[in-house]
């Protein structure tokens, strides 16, 4: 038996290939079409072909807290998402807007704070901040950019409204992964490339080893760029190795990094020690440097603040990079485009509730099991109350949590995630609701990825998509219908 | 090439070559066993001597029988030469250099690791433990040949050599030393029972005897087969031939002024060595091999000093 795409169709959610009317969108048509013409047991091979794959090339995450062997092999779905390319590129637009705004809302930050003077954000919401860096003060990055690479996380509501749920502005994870869904993808239906115009994202390592040498502060023709990790243990461990890889730059770590004298940085090498121009970070703020933060920390470089604000060497993302993705914050985002940019934001927020507010906490607390709420600086899905799934007793908790803490809360409405076919267990194919993380470059130049990482909750009805929490990946194709429906 | 990469690979192959060492050592010794009459009891006792371990077995294990030396040797994890530890530190050393040595070589070690733990304990019994101490030694053998065949010779791949015949040269200064203590003779007309044989095991603890015969073509005697060890340059145990090895890798290696004259010192020892004087004087051996361990154990301490720390 092969898939009927109208037996599949479950009214009332929106799904990413199937409209409304049980027809494949006009994008994904050919896809629909192709996997139809597949009978059970050819999908079956399919699906295996993409889990030896998978194991081959080594594509893993790490879980923390597991004894013995902490790679976890990678959990894929074959079915692609699909978006259609003037759709996507309305998106793209939109994502380069809002981080360009996002941008010039930081340098501000630690610069006049005009947008504090003018009052279009209150003053004590920065000064409270657990992600407001005094040390940033007075720092002026190279082209007034301190998040170099975003993560934004994208979901679609039922009417088919794309929003902004998050904007990831510290050390986003997640680009290897798209990178590779795409060579098991290639490997697995490569039939499906040669007929269709799916825009290609291979180009994204050599665009962020350009976006990263730009910052470089000498004039030199080959800038040492490194990356940085925490070490093997670091759950995104294999993304640190394949970004290094691929952009054929050092993997360090902070033991292999020193500031000299001369408060330049400078890593370790069997020829001697080599000047270091550009650190892609892939470590906390607060690991950065213990001669600034947790002085116990030893995954940084002692001194390595002083060679950035001496200007001796660039880090992306900047450290105080992420104020600007606190969740109280994300809710002025409209207000900071407009602000800095004289625009209206292209892609909308999720209406967001500040329980910082009186009035707004009012409604927060009255309407907990309609609510999603969130703390401000989590990140990872943790520590999150969903109020219509939630028990009373977690609700009664949460209430008490943003009595005493209303900085730290926002609240929004739950939104009815989009869906797409998704190959589960049995081997049927059922909707599964799904999320979109594009990553943006921004130095002298903003690029955005063609498409992004899609990640899907595999468990029915769930809404949680992290991998660290039951969560897969598909491939995302942004497809050219040249224009014809 | 990192620092921390390049020490990384370099412990990795010394313990790729420890885990096979030990493996060989402890198989050619129960095949001696099993040659010679009860009332010569070969002293398992000598092999934790051997690796300098004696305390660290005397606190744990009440006698050195058997069953306790190998399971010391094999399976403690404890005994940091044993060869479990061995592979686990390697395979730690070798996870985090992922990035700069074949997928293949991870591949190997990983396996190899997982093998050895999982049968162990089946393995290392009177039974299995040909097969399973030959599979450790080819586990090794195949690492060593896959890094040849597959890695770049660049600088890394020229520490984990330095790594492996520095180790090597370890291994065999210190068979040479203790099993030379029981078989030299201490007078002229003394004989040592099954000296024949015993020389033969020595020459086998480092997989020398079939090279040794197509070399010498005379019966195995104890002067020669230091000979061989010490300063034969072709058979790759020799320790005259892992110095020539760990030579050829500094010249290749940048700033290795320093480390040049230290090998060149070495090397002149061995070659300097008045064999057949020290094959009549235990006692000269055995200080003349104190005096090249220390020389190597100085040579690690360079190595690391300009290399890795700085």
């Amino acid at each position: 038996m092969s898939i009927d795409w109208k037996t599949y169709h479950r009214p009332g959610l929106f799904d990413e290939l199937i409209g409304d009317d049980g027809q494949p969108r006009p994008a994904a048509r050919a896809l629909c079409d192709h996997l139809a013409s597949l009978s059970d047991s050819e999908l079956r091979e399919r699906k295996d072909a993409s889990e030896l794959a998978i194991l081959t090339m080594g594509i893993t995450f790490t879980v923390y807290g597991e004894g013995g062997d902490v790679d976890r092999a990678w959990p894929f779905d074959i079915i692609p998402r699909v978006i259609e390319l003037r759709e996507w590129q309305r998106i793209e637009a939109g994502l380069k807007q809002r981080l360009q705004a996002l941008n010039c809302f930081i340098d501000d930050l630690y610069g006049e704070q005009h947008i504090l003077r003018d009052g279009v954000i209150p003053s004590e919401l920065i000064l409270e901040s657990k992600n407001f860096r005094p040390e940033c003060v007075g720092v002026r990055p190279s082209f007034g950019v301190w998040a170099h690479i975003c993560g934004s996380d994208l979901v679609r509501d039922a009417d088919g409204t794309v929003y902004v749920l998050e904007d990831n502005l510290r050390v986003p994870s997640g680009v290897s992964y798209m990178l590779e869904n795409r060579q098991v993808m290639k490997r697995v239906l490569p039939e499906l490339f040669e007929n269709a115009t799916i825009l290609p994202v291979d180009d994204y390592p050599s665009q962020l080893f350009d976006t990263l040498a730009a910052l470089s502060p000498r004039p030199v023709d080959y800038p040492e760029v490194v990356v940085l990790t925490p070490g093997i243990y670091n759950s995104a461990y294999f993304e640190h190795a394949y970004l290094a890889q691929q952009m054929g730059v050092e993997l360090v770590e902070g033991r292999d990094l020193l500031v000299d004298d001369d408060d330049c940085v400078y890593m370790r090498t069997v020829a001697g020690l080599e000047r270091v121009d550009v650190i892609y970070r892939r470590i906390d703020d607060l690991f950065l440097d213990p001669e600034v933060f947790h002085p116990d920390s030893m995954l940084g470089v002692p001194g390595l603040m002083r060679a950035w604000r001496a200007g001796n060497v660039a880090l992306a993302n900047a450290p105080g990079a992420g104020v600007a993705d606190d969740k109280v914050v994300y809710a002025y985002v409209p207000q900071i485009i407009r602000y800095y940019l004289d625009q209206e934001a292209i892609i909308p927020n999720v209406p967001t509730y500040l329980c910082m507010d009186d009035a707004q906490r009012a409604h927060v607390l009255a309407n907990l099991d309609q609510l999603v709420v969130k703390p401000a600086n989590e990140s990872g899905g943790y520590g999150m109350l969903v109020g219509p799934h939630a028990s009373e007793m977690e609700r009664k908790r949460f209430a008490e949590l943003i009595e005493k803490q209303p900085r730290n809360y926002i609240a929004q409405p739950t939104l009815s995630l989009s869906v797409a076919p998704t190959l589960i267990d049995d081997g049927t194919i059922a909707p599964r609701h799904l999320d979109l993380r594009p990553f943006i470059l921004q130095a002298e130049q903003s690029h955005v990825t063609a498409g992004g990482l899609t990640r899907v909750a595999l468990r029915e009805g769930s809404l949680v998509v992290n991998s660290s929490q039951g969560g897969g990946s598909k491939d995302t194709w942004i497809v050219d219908t040249g224009g014809a429906d | 090439m990192l620092s921390r990469v390049a020490e990384n690979i370099y412990w990795m192959a010394r313990y790729i070559e420890r885990a096979e060492n030990t493996a060989r050592l402890l198989s050619v010794s129960s095949h001696l066993l099993l040659d010679l009459p009860r009332t010569t009891p070969i002293s398992w006792a000598s092999l934790v001597s051997l690796i300098s371990a004696e305390e660290a077995f005397n606190s744990r294990y009440p006698s050195a029988d058997e069953a306790s030396v190998i399971h010391f040797l094999a399976a403690d994890r404890d005994n940091p030469s044993s060869i479990l530890s061995a592979l686990a530190m390697a395979r730690e050393n070798l996870r985090t250099v992922r990035d700069v040595v074949p997928r293949e070589a991870w591949e190997q070690v990983n396996t190899l690791f997982l093998e050895v733990r999982r049968e162990l304990v089946h393995g290392i019994g009177r039974s299995h433990r040909h097969d399973f101490l030959k599979r450790v030694i080819a586990g090794c053998q195949q690492l060593t040949g896959l890094l040849a065949g597959t890695m770049s010779h660049d600088i890394g791949y020229h520490f984990a050599r330095t790594g492996r015949n520095l180790e090597r040269a370890d291994m065999t200064s210190r068979i040479l030393d203790i099993r030379s203590q029981n078989l030299l003779p201490r007078s002229a007309d003394e004989l040592t029972p099954f000296e024949n044989i015993q020389w033969m095991s020595v020459l086998k603890s480092v997989s020398a005897y079939q090279m040794y015969r197509q070399h010498f073509r005379i019966r195995v005697r104890g002067t020669e087969v230091l000979r061989f060890l010490l300063q034969d340059f072709q058979f790759p145990r020799a320790i005259a031939h892992c110095l020539e090895e760990v030579a050829g890798c500094a010249e290749r290696m940048p700033r290795s002024e320093a480390v040049k004259p230290h090998i060149r010192a070495l090397q002149l020892q061995v070659a300097e060595a008045d064999v057949a004087e020290l094959a009549n004087a235990p006692d000269d051996l055995h200080r003349f091999i104190d005096g090249l361990q220390l020389g190597m154990s100085q040579l690690h301490a360079q190595i690391t000093e300009i290399w890795f720390r700085q």
